[in-house]
């Protein structure tokens, strides 16, 4: 279970963590707690994968060139196609979706030559096309995922 | 602008900060530079928005949040700002994108992501969005995600401009 310090540390710190020396003691500080017991929830949440890090967020297509891209796979070729998506490095999400674009995956890469190499590899490898998607606009602005945890 | 000294402090940063008493002196060790010269940079990081956002960084899955939605809507040109800043709005929407749109097989330009607890609720949080956003008669698709196969991969080169994980694409 988690504990009403713990949910403080997953819901407060997404947007805004301290970016000062003791940034944990601030913390602490800010909730009443000892800094200690903020170090020590903390490590709790990184084992047991609650968070996957404390750290940046970085604006897509800020650095490089990155698009969303989808693959219509049939069912018996997906698990493999998956596979060969997955093994380049410049692939970081890949997700199976429920849609006849069954396969989605993000891809990033050092600018846009790369980034059409890679799609014009995978293509060639896997016998399928795919669908090119970059991001024109981000109307996102309540960054950080809220989360309901009082349940 | 942002010089190698920022490129390499991202690559250091991104797979996380150390949890311990001054993490920006830890990362400030690595580099050679003040644990002052490391804040600073990040702060002007932040404030120029390469990042994006500075923090923790949840793992939904793990939280309870296994149900989750990629939304896609197929939304007049002229409105599609407007609608997208709106959707954004909505707490359980966790991201909010205009995308281009791919002919008539793929006619959709807006995309908007949902995490929940469950399909149910997913599906009562959309009800709920098209309602407030008057949705109605526009054409949408709901992708639920099923086998996750990688979800990131921190990857970037040091000696070149870094690969990061962008939030989304």
């Amino acid at each position: 279970m988690l504990s009403p310090l713990h949910k403080q540390l997953l819901n407060n710190y997404q947007q805004d963590f301290p970016l000062s020396p003791t940034p944990y003691r601030d913390i602490a500080e800010q909730l009443g707690v000892s800094e200690d017991e903020v170090l020590a929830a903390f490590q709790v949440l990184a084992e047991q994968q609650l968070i996957s890090r404390i750290g940046p967020v970085i604006a897509p297509n800020a650095i490089g060139s990155s698009a969303l891209v989808a693959m219509a796979v049939s069912d018996a070729d997906l698990a493999w196609v998956a596979e060969l998506v997955s093994s380049y490095p410049e692939v970081n999400h890949n997700y199976e979706r429920e849609n006849r674009f069954n396969l989605w995956f993000v891809l990033i890469a050092d600018n846009d030559e790369h980034l059409h190499g890679v799609i014009a590899d995978i293509e060639a490898r896997s016998g399928y096309q795919t669908m090119l998607l970059p991001m024109l606009a981000d109307y996102f602005i309540n960054l950080g995922f809220e989360l309901n945890l009082h349940d | 602008m942002i010089d190698a000294i920022d490129f390499q402090l991202i690559a250091a940063v991104q797979a996380g900060l150390p949890i311990a008493a001054r993490p920006y002196a830890a990362i400030a060790a690595q580099l050679a530079l003040s644990e002052q010269d490391v804040i600073d940079r990040l702060m002007n990081l932040k404030s120029q928005g390469l990042i994006k956002r500075w923090g923790v960084v949840v793992k939904h899955r793990q939280l309870g949040y296994r149900a989750n939605a990629m939304i896609v809507m197929d939304i007049p040109d002229e409105r599609v700002a407007e609608l997208g800043q709106q959707i954004s709005r909505f707490s359980f929407v966790n991201l909010c994108y205009q995308r281009p749109r791919r002919g008539e097989t793929w006619p959709y330009n807006l995309y908007c992501m949902i995490h929940g607890k469950s399909r149910e609720l997913v599906m009562q949080q959309w009800a709920a969005l098209q309602q407030s956003c008057g949705l109605s008669g526009i054409a949408f698709e709901v992708l639920f995600s099923r086998r996750c196969f990688k979800q990131r991969g921190a990857l970037y080169r040091q000696a070149r401009q870094p690969r990061l994980e962008a939030s989304h694409g």
